[in-house]
């Protein structure tokens, strides 16, 4: 079976279609499903129309290989728990950069020596460009799944003059593309420029990756996004392939958007967060004791839990960590039982991924309809009788607001402090990522309650349980 | 060091300085504690008590002022009849006086201390600072007095205040309106919810419509909009036009209430007048107005300090010891915030009057012979109080305004990328194949089209987003495919070949892990 060129161009017209169609079915959740089914379909499309065309041959080969790739995918897919979705992503991503990188190389050796004049030297510059960005995209994503597993510390490295090592390693990469260039036409000799580019963005996906804290994680997963797909959109223009432009284009401003949102979520400009190294030094001043907290245990805990009529859990990374979403809903499934009204308020940036709490949570089954976003909660904590702060720090610091010498200042957060009471569930007074005492524990409306936050929900939902045991509900 | 309590000599005066348990407390932490005999009778307090407690009960009240270092005091110092001396001239030379002194209101009291060299810390004067919460007995006592004003009115009112159903008939509830939402006004109103009244308050603060909400009264509200948030969370003084609509609207209240209860203050100026003589005669028969500025010249016209008026069968009542009619409770309250004051002023072992410290600082009225009052006008920064239901309010948030200027910065930058990246695809475009730019057109388009559909994503979809696109780019598997063809053991279709098993993961295992993901949210 062969396809015609046209044909098979109308086949990526379809395909494209159909992935902004699954883009698009995000916007809710009820239509998020069938945006999938769009996706995959728009996938098969492009698969089976590239196979079809008129020009391939390899089927043998293809099979061997795409036939194993995905029954990887989809075992590896199948088992990850939800928890380690972050690195899972990361590594995905780290296997398109890793892809473009190659298929730069094969475009090289395969079609470097056919053109001349300004289409060689165009050719060149894409190959080029695809090439770095796919390098950059592999190595900083591998780097980041590191982080995100903890096989590597999620601690910013700040070497002495980094800013200089970037430049350095920017001008390098751009002194290689000219030699590149200008080898136009004669791949052989091209070769080793690319080669000596390709290690040296490499590095400097590295570095830039290693010089940013785990806080930022979530615009760095969404920054390789950007990549991953820009690099696709790069590969498509030096192999001449619409649909590769059009899904590049739209992964690479779909990063590009997360990546803002993220960046708007913590106050701080896209370049600050690249560069890195935030709330460690250059004249962060972590102020002295604030006063004094006060301490609470589980079983006031429950009692304040109990005759709340509104209560408002804030889950940040610590809930993810100790794996508390479980016991968590089962508490709210209790709570509204018993008629109290319980919401979820979600940080934009909580988390090591763009929207990671509510995955948590839906995996937790807790109805999407009860968790809010920040901008939908804030109004309501006046009217909230307690919060449960759940593993969170820098996203609930009154700081952001009060303190225009802080840090963190201008970042928005959860107002939190504006309910009549606060529980703090955290390990001790030691202060959050951004290295920043919060004055939230300070507040005497706050109460702390020390230890791990897995064990003392459970603590808490056994004192529920036992409860609503003994006496009838309503 | 030694610490001495003597009795209250202000008529009508219950309250004591220290009770058994903090007397306990200050014995524990090392002090030497004098009480003059009696100090306590008022507040039921027994001189055995104290004794217990380790007080040294003193008969001579001359030798208890002159030989203690710090004396703790409910009223300021005033003439004592009996010794016919005044008590600010019997302190020691040098020590140190705690106790509510009302500086604005006893400047010779002042000059007196000031002459014996004394330090005062007036209670009254402790800034409103969330640190000082432990140490605020103006929050204590006003809780206390809203509370007894309920009491109080339901007292001298000759009808149930709940509504009630009965097979005799129905009892219509009463309706009290409280003026005036600070610590004593919402205390007032939770006391009078309690006894099952319809409540309604007004404050000119309007971030206290919550908190009044929250306790189950409506909030009152004037057409005029006019936020009358001041310094320290406490009211500032309104415009005539605010003024004239508050006015009428008491007028048409008093016709529809049984019960007003007002808390209005000013700080350092007289009572406004809320309540006319016209509004008291608007009133039903029997009905109560219980004043709470009463001390301070009174909201209500007729208000006589420490009496009870009737005036057209409306009883007015402007008892100005609410607190003290409490006397265990208030004292053991008061006398608390003053041994936090003395803890906080470094307890026995430190004990100093640390004029760098922001609370001692801001209620120290005589120093070293120096008269501290009225207060230099330094900028105290004021830090928000926790809007609590039984706190004052707080000023109006600050509107961050780093983020409005960076925001105005990011626009102009956002444009003069938009020029570089015209002027840059405008530089391409004057060399470039036309095939190229046939690209580029699809390119940028596409960009515009996934900008436009991205934005649309729910918050909450994020991760799935992610990962979605994540399969998508997968999409990269066509630039192995198409090298695929050549020869096996060409390098080419080596490369090709590993770009394809990758990118296969990708998309199998991209789009599985999205599925896995949207099954998981339900709605409840």
């Amino acid at each position: 079976m062969t396809m015609s060129a046209n044909l098979v161009t109308i086949a990526y017209l379809w395909a494209a279609g159909l992935f902004i169609l699954c883009l698009s079915g995000l916007s809710h959740q009820e239509s998020a499903r069938r945006g999938i089914m769009y996706g995959i379909v728009g996938m098969l499309i492009a698969l089976v129309a590239t196979a079809a065309a008129e020009e391939f041959t390899g089927y043998a080969l293809l099979a061997g290989i795409f036939l194993p790739a995905a029954l990887i995918g989809l075992f590896v897919a199948s088992r990850v728990k939800m928890t380690e979705l972050p690195q899972l992503v990361a590594i995905l991503h780290s296997f398109v950069g890793a892809a473009a990188v190659l298929v730069g190389f094969a475009t090289l050796l395969e079609h470097g020596a056919e053109r001349a004049g300004a289409a060689a030297l165009i050719l060149s510059s894409e190959i080029f460009i695809g090439v770095c960005i796919g390098a950059i995209t592999f190595t900083g994503s591998v780097l980041a799944a590191g982080k995100l597993h903890g096989v590597i510390s999620g601690k910013p490295l700040l070497l002495p003059a980094r800013h200089f090592l970037n430049l350095g390693l920017l001008f390098a990469t751009i002194w290689l593309a000219v030699v590149f260039v200008q080898g136009s036409g004669d791949p052989a000799s091209q070769l080793v420029p690319l080669y000596v580019a390709t290690a040296i963005t490499a590095l400097l996906g590295l570095h830039l990756v290693a010089a940013i804290g785990g806080a930022d994680m979530p615009v760095v997963v969404s920054m390789l996004n950007s990549y991953s797909g820009w690099a696709a959109a790069a590969a498509g223009f030096m192999l001449s392939n619409d649909l590769l432009i059009v899904t590049g284009a739209l992964v690479g401003s779909s990063g590009a958007i997360l990546s803002y949102i993220m960046c708007r979520g913590m106050n701080r400009s896209f370049v600050s967060v690249i560069l890195g190294g935030f709330g460690t030094g250059e004249g962060v001043v972590v102020e002295g004791s604030g006063g004094e907290h006060y301490p609470i245990e589980v079983p006031e805990t429950t009692d304040l839990l109990r005759n709340a009529k509104r209560v408002v859990i804030v889950p940040g990374y610590g809930m993810a960590i100790a794996q508390a979403q479980h016991s968590l809903a089962k508490v709210t499934r209790i709570l509204r039982d018993r008629g109290t009204d319980v919401g979820f308020a979600i940080h934009p940036v909580a988390g090591r991924l763009p929207g990671h709490m509510n995955v948590l949570l839906a995996d937790a089954n807790v109805p999407y309809d009860i968790v809010h976003e920040m901008e939908d909660v804030n109004s309501d904590f006046p009217r909230t009788d307690v919060v449960l702060v759940v593993g969170a720090n820098d996203i609930v610091n009154p700081a952001a607001l009060d303190d225009p010498n802080s840090p963190i200042a201008g970042m928005p957060v959860l107002e939190v402090w504006n309910a009549k009471a606060v529980v703090v569930l955290k390990r001790s007074m030691a202060s959050g990522y951004a290295g920043i005492e919060n004055p939230l524990f300070f507040r005497p409306n706050t109460r702390m309650l020390f230890g791990d936050a897995g064990t003392n929900i459970d603590a808490l939902l056994a004192e529920l349980q036992s409860e609503s045991a003994g006496v009838p509900v309503g | 060091m030694r610490i001495g309590i003597p009795k209250e000599i202000h008529p009508n005066e219950r309250r004591v300085g220290g009770t058994p348990r903090t007397v306990k407390r200050l014995c524990e932490a090392g002090f030497s504690v004098w009480l003059e005999r009696g100090a306590g009778e008022l507040a039921e307090h027994s001189d055995a008590a104290y004794a217990e407690a380790g007080a040294e009960l003193m008969d001579d009240v001359e030798r208890l002022w002159g030989e203690s270092d710090i004396i703790l005091k409910v009223r300021p110092p005033k003439l004592h009849e009996e010794l016919g001396q005044h008590e600010a001239d019997m302190i020691g030379e040098g020590a140190t006086l705690i106790g509510f002194i009302w500086p604005a209101d006893n400047g010779d009291v002042l000059e007196r201390l000031g002459k014996r060299r004394v330090s005062t810390i007036a209670m009254d004067r402790v800034p409103r600072i969330t640190r000082a919460q432990k140490v605020d007995a103006l929050s204590a006592m006003a809780n206390a007095a809203g509370y007894r004003a309920v009491i109080e009115a339901a007292h001298q009112y000759p009808r149930f205040l709940a509504g009630q159903t009965t097979a005799a008939g129905s009892i219509r509830p009463a309706i009290v309106l409280v003026i005036g939402a600070g610590v004593a006004g919402l205390a007032a109103i939770g006391a009078a919810r309690g006894l099952g009244a319809i409540v309604r308050a007004f404050d000119t603060r309007l971030e206290v419509a919550d908190q009044v909400r929250s306790l189950g009264a409506d909030f009152l509200e004037l057409r005029v909009k006019e936020d009358g948030a001041g310094e320290g969370g406490y009211a500032k003084v309104m415009s005539d036009a605010y003024i004239e609509a508050e006015m009428r609207m008491f007028a048409k209240q008093a016709m529809e209430v049984n019960v007003i209860i007002t808390t209005a203050l000013v700080p350092g100026k007289e009572a406004p007048k809320l309540i006319t003589a016209g509004m008291v005669e608007s009133m039903r028969e029997g009905s109560v107005i219980v004043d709470l500025a009463a001390q301070q010249g009174g909201n209500c016209t007729l208000t006589v300090p420490d009496q009870v008026v009737e005036h057209y069968g409306v009883r007015i009542v402007g008892y100005t010891d609410l607190p003290s009619r409490m006397a265990i409770q208030t004292s053991w309250l008061y006398s608390s915030t003053l041994v936090n004051m003395i803890e906080e002023m470094g307890g026995r072992e430190g004990f100093t009057v640390d004029t760098e410290n922001d609370i001692i600082r801001g209620a120290l009225v005589t120093h070293e012979g120096r008269i501290l009052w009225p207060p230099p006008p330094e900028p105290v920064v004021e830090e928000d109080l926790p809007p609590q239901p039984w706190d004052e309010g707080k000023g109006p948030e600050a509107e961050p305004d780093p983020a409005a200027a960076a925001g105005k910065t990011k626009g102009r930058g956002g444009l003069l990328w938009l020029g570089v990246a015209a002027a840059a695809i405008l530089a391409v475009g004057w060399g470039a194949p036309d095939t190229f730019l046939s690209h580029l057109t699809v390119f940028v388009l596409a960009c515009f089209v996934g900008w436009q559909v991205v934005w649309n994503v729910t918050p909450a979809l994020h991760t799935p987003l992610i990962s979605v696109t994540n399969a998508v780019s997968g999409i990269i598997i066509l630039g192995g495919m198409i090298h695929l063809s050549g020869s096996l053991a060409s390098p080419v279709t080596i490369l090709a070949a590993i770009a394809v098993f990758i990118a296969a993961i990708n998309i199998s295992g991209g789009f599985l892990v999205t599925r896995r993901m949207l099954a998981m949210f339900r709605k409840g």
